[in-house]
């Protein structure tokens, strides 16, 4: 089937809604925009309570459907220094109120709410969260036994959770993601997505280039010239194979340079540029597309999940395609399905043209081998409705891309029990390990100087309940607050309790010792990070909360949009140092 | 320290969480640093150039006016408009000045700030102008209005004179990834050391759009280049015009059909004439945060500043590397050195000239050329370019000798490049 361009000529250019969201479209086309629209954010918002806004902000800019902010809090003074979607005239309003009607005039598409409540209150009976398709909860939260309470129900409902932090220069936020979160469509950068199956060339393939070089001798210069690559190096391919007593293509580095210059050979150089440009693709092109098939990790990691090999009549559609991809793979011996794109390269249109056809039409037909191992699976275990076509089609476009996220639950500071890092320190320890090797300090204090605020709050929470009596209210709940009675700064004592003691390592059989917070010089550092942090005395500054509320944006229209890959699962960032870390807590 | 009497003076109320930084140190402070009334000044006193006023400008405004600037200049360009980037103006505001709508707006949300709109290139001021400033911010999407501003206050350092030299911080994005920078000109790597990092996308050879298309964007690079030569000479062709657009869509999917190349559509020609950088909010809010994080920092020293690179990617995950470019030695702005290049002498001046135009660090539009000795080929004055038009068919043996310095200059740039030629045996 040839694929021909009939449709005319459209009577008018793109639509009001096209045009206004055209720069983004162009990154997440249709169905992102459609996923976004019909999305519900959910602010959970509190303390100085700008990273949530802002965050906002740059969600309704792209069009998300629909947001809700719950806000305790009125607006004060200090609020106007460092809050943008606030004026004069809200002083003692609801923040919540105000911050929604100044956010909601961004965008007249998009329907705002606002709640005047403590997260507290809302969450009461947690199930109102049911609501929401995605859940922004701004810490730190005054008890841990509520964020607990959302992160479970986040967790046993698939809602994802984002728990965001800023704190003068730092900020943090782990992103809670469903167990499983599949993304087909992952943008990998079109440079390094080429699977040409040069290796593993088919019929019609090597016909068409058969016409095209078999008289490379007695071709025309121009004729010469415009010989697609791939169809040159299929050629020399064959050339060397013949010449070589295993009959087997180049297989490392020093036998393709060798067959770099059997191709450059080839190439006529008494014209007047002194060389051929196809030519030049073609020796270009070796080392990157005379590779055998080989798989990329994530979607190794995907083959190998249970839900792949044995999918039930439960299983998301993702786990069916994934089996049927992964019966291919083994069928084929090791091959993939084609995504069928076509670089450009030097050639004749008709020849280009027909070479595109070739390999849409493979990637037609491994397609449809898919699909008919999809309909066997679907007949097997009686699920209904069929998968539709286009999801078939995106998945084996991408295979090689795909990625498959486990989502982790949060890591809970409680004032009552220490963190088990049981299942985490050793990788938590190779990223300090590995930040020092490179000389660069690790963030990851940074995100430990967060739980011990948590903790510290948890700590105060329980003393308030405790002292509910008491003629003196505690005034403030953030770090410094060191005019509380009996509630001494706990951060550096917090890192004792939580540091890297691993009992589950046996220290025998890894006999090198875990690097941990308590060398003097770690100590050093995390001390200056917990000091910062006193500093800021809970402050949000602007430009950090700005920034974070952009990376927070980021990664929630990843997820809304299953396009592009969210990150797994904690990011820090350093508004002194001006860089990130990223960790899998 | 400077503690005020008796905690916070109501005017500076809503600044309390601000304050929590001018007015102690941090571990990583400066140990010469002086905290509260002189900085707070310091602050409020500091003129800051804005240039641009698009979707990374709009969010430098309102960073730089809650991070307590009181004094706040801003230029416009000609740049790409989008509502929904740009969140400082209203679907009201349309058809009004940019830079106006965009001051007036902040000023009413930020009481106490000073905004001040400048309409009109920036190329159209001089020296004077900028030195008035503590430092300049930059949002653009034109990397033109980049180099120009770079090579202008590369050129105003005066060594004699410590106020001469202003901090430039410039951010860009495109799509999910973008990268915020802080040039002290003449002291550390500037804009036109580190061009090859922003080369241009190779662009398509002619003799593919004229005879060989194979992809949708040849055909529409046919119909913007040759067919509206051919059929609407004359006229100057609006990008923004969506009469033009449709007309270079339809005589792109015309040939299209004619060769069999299917996926021409209308927002595929619009991106191609139009070189469309995918743009979202998100990632203005993330480069214009970091780039006014750095002027925060800078204008109080409340903290260490960016040295002086760092680049964002959000596809894949969250990457970010920040380092210190090195300034280049043979840089034709911030450098003294010529560079070598490699030439074939046979080569003629014009294949020369041709040849520098798709350099990643030259990247020139009109370049004029002189050697030691003499002009090669100057574009103004005309009667110059009359003398020296014949040179162009020359052979470089013929101007120069092996190993002489040329200098290349353009006159869009501001600035004049030395290169060393070595003549190819
Ligand atoms: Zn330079």
């Amino acid at each position: 089937m040839v694929e021909r361009t009939t449709t005319p000529p459209p009577l008018q250019g793109p639509t009001a809604k096209e045009k206004k969201y055209d720069r983004q479209l162009r990154l997440w086309a249709a169905s992102g925009q459609q996923a976004l629209e019909d999305s519900k954010v959910l602010l959970l918002n509190s303390g100085p309570g700008v990273v949530g806004v802002e965050a906002l902000k740059n969600l309704l800019l792209p069009g998300v459907g629909n947001f809700t902010i719950v806000d305790e809090a009125e607006v004060s003074e200090k609020d106007l220094g460092v809050n943008f979607f606030l004026e004069e005239e809200s002083l003692g309003n609801s923040r919540a109120e105000e911050t929604c009607k100044y956010l909601q005039e961004l965008n007249p598409e998009v329907t705002g709410n606002a709640i005047k409540k403590s997260t507290e209150a809302f969450v009461e009976i947690p199930s109102i969260l049911d609501h929401y398709t995605l859940i922004i909860l701004i810490g730190p939260t005054k008890d841990s036994n509520v964020l607990e309470k959302i992160s479970r129900y986040a967790q046993d409902h698939s809602i994802p959770l984002f728990y965001v932090h800023s704190v003068g220069f730092y900020s943090h936020f782990s992103v809670q993601l469903p167990d499983q979160f599949p993304v087909v469509d992952t943008h990998p950068d079109p440079a390094t997505t080429q699977d040409l199956r040069l290796l593993n060339p088919w019929p019609e393939l090597l016909i068409f280039m058969r016409e095209k070089v078999g008289n490379l001798i007695f071709q025309s210069d121009h004729e010469h010239g415009h010989v697609p690559w791939l169809l040159l190096l299929l050629h020399y391919l064959n050339v060397w194979k013949a010449t070589r007593r295993d009959g087997k293509p180049p297989k490392d580095y020093a036998e393709k340079k060798e067959f770099i210059a059997q191709v450059a050979e080839g190439a006529r150089t008494n014209n007047p540029e002194g060389g051929e440009e196809n030519f030049d693709e073609a020796k270009a092109n070796v080392l990157k597309s005379l590779n055998p098939p080989s798989i990329s990790n994530g979607l190794r990691e995907v083959f190998d999940s249970e839900d792949c090999q044995n999918p039930t009549k439960d299983s998301a559609n993702f786990w069916i395609i994934a089996n049927a991809i992964h019966k291919f793979h083994t069928k084929n011996k090791g091959l993939l399905p084609l995504p069928g794109t076509l670089p450009d390269m030097k050639a004749q249109s008709s020849d280009y043209i027909k070479l595109q056809n070739i390999y849409k039409a493979k990637a037609r037909s491994d397609i449809a081998e898919i699909t008919s191992t999809i309909r066997q699976t679907e007949e097997t275990l009686n699920r209904n409705p069929p998968i539709e076509e286009k999801e078939i089609e995106a998945f084996c476009k991408g295979a090689q891309y795909v990625k498959l996220i486990r989502g982790r639950p949060l890591r809970i500071a409680k004032s009552t029990e220490p963190i088990d890092w049981t299942d985490r320190a050793q990788a938590l320890s190779q990223e300090l390990e590995t930040s020092k090797m490179l000389g660069q300090e690790s963030l990851l204090p940074i995100y430990f100087a967060f739980l011990a605020l948590d903790r510290h709050h948890d700590e105060l929470s329980l003393l308030h309940q405790s002292r509910t009596n008491d003629p003196h209210p505690i005034k403030s709940l953030i770090p410094g607050a060191r005019d509380i009675s009996g509630a001494t700064l706990p951060l550096p004592n917090f890192v004792e309790s939580a540091h890297f003691y691993t009992p589950a390592v046996d220290v025998d059989k890894d006999p090198k010792p875990w690097p941990r917070f308590d060398t003097p010089e770690a100590q050093v550092t995390f001390e200056n990070v917990v000091k910062e942090i006193e500093r800021a005395d809970g402050a949000e500054l602007h430009n950090i909360s700005a920034l974070t509320g952009g990376m927070v944006a980021q990664e929630v229209i990843k997820v809304l949009t299953k396009q592009y890959v969210p990150v797994d699962n904690t990011c820090v960032f350093d508004g002194v140092a001006s860089r990130a870390g990223v960790f899998n807590i | 320290m400077v503690i005020m009497a008796n905690g916070v003076e109501p005017s500076r109320k809503r600044w309390t969480y601000l304050d929590n930084f001018l007015n102690k140190p941090g571990p990583t402070t400066d140990p010469n640093w002086v905290p509260g009334e002189v900085t707070i000044n310091g602050l409020e006193t500091s003129k800051v150039l804005v240039i641009g006023a698009g979707g990374l400008g709009c969010e430098i405004l309102k960073n730089l006016a809650l991070s307590g600037f009181k004094d706040i200049h801003e230029a416009d360009t000609i740049d790409v408009s989008n509502l929904n980037r740009q969140f400082l103006f209203r679907e009201a505001d349309v058809g009004k000045s940019k830079a106006e709508c965009a001051a007036a707006f902040v000023e009413k949300r930020v009481k106490g700030v000073k905004i001040t709109p400048y309409n009109g290139k920036i190329q159209d001021k001089d020296e004077d102008y900028y030195l008035q400033f503590q430092m300049i911010v930059c949002g653009l999407d034109s990397i033109e209005a980049r180099r120009w501003i770079n090579a202008t206050l590369v050129g105003m350092v005066d060594m004699e004179n410590p106020e001469s030299l202003k901090p430039l911080i410039d951010g860009g994005t495109e799509g999910f990834k973008g990268q915020a920078r802080v040039i002290l000109p003449s002291m550390s790597s500037c804009i036109e050391c580190q061009l090859d990092l922003h080369a241009p996308r190779a662009a398509v050879p002619l003799c593919t759009l004229a005879t060989i298309p194979r992809q949708p964007a040849h055909c529409i690079e046919w119909a913007h280049i040759i067919a509206w030569e051919e059929h609407r000479k004359g006229e100057v062709l609006d990008t923004d015009d969506p009469e033009h657009i449709t007309w270079l869509y339809q005589k792109a999917s015309a040939r299209a059909q004619e060769f069999n190349i299917p996926g021409v559509t209308y927002s595929m020609t619009q991106g191609v004439v139009k070189n469309i950088i995918p743009a979202i909010a998100s990632t203005n809010a993330i480069i214009a945060a970091s780039c006014c994080n750095e002027a925060f920092k800078i204008a109080t020293g409340c903290n260490p500043w960016l040295n002086n690179y760092i680049q964002y990617s959000g596809d894949e995950g969250i990457f970010t590397y920040t380092f210190e470019m090195e300034q280049k030695e043979d840089c034709p702005v911030c450098g003294n050195l010529a560079r070598n290049l490699t030439v074939d002498p046979n080569m003629t001046l014009q294949d020369f000239i041709d040849s520098l135009g798709d350099r990643a660090e030259a990247q020139l539009k009109k370049p004029t050329l002189r050697s030691e000795e003499k002009s090669l080929y100057s574009q103004f004055p005309a009667s110059l370019r009359e003398q020296t038009a014949p040179n162009l068919s020359k052979k470089l043996s013929e101007l120069v000798v092996n190993g002489e310095e040329i200098a290349v200059s353009d006159p869009a740039f501001a600035i004049s490049f030395k290169y060393k030629l070595i003549f190819s045996s």
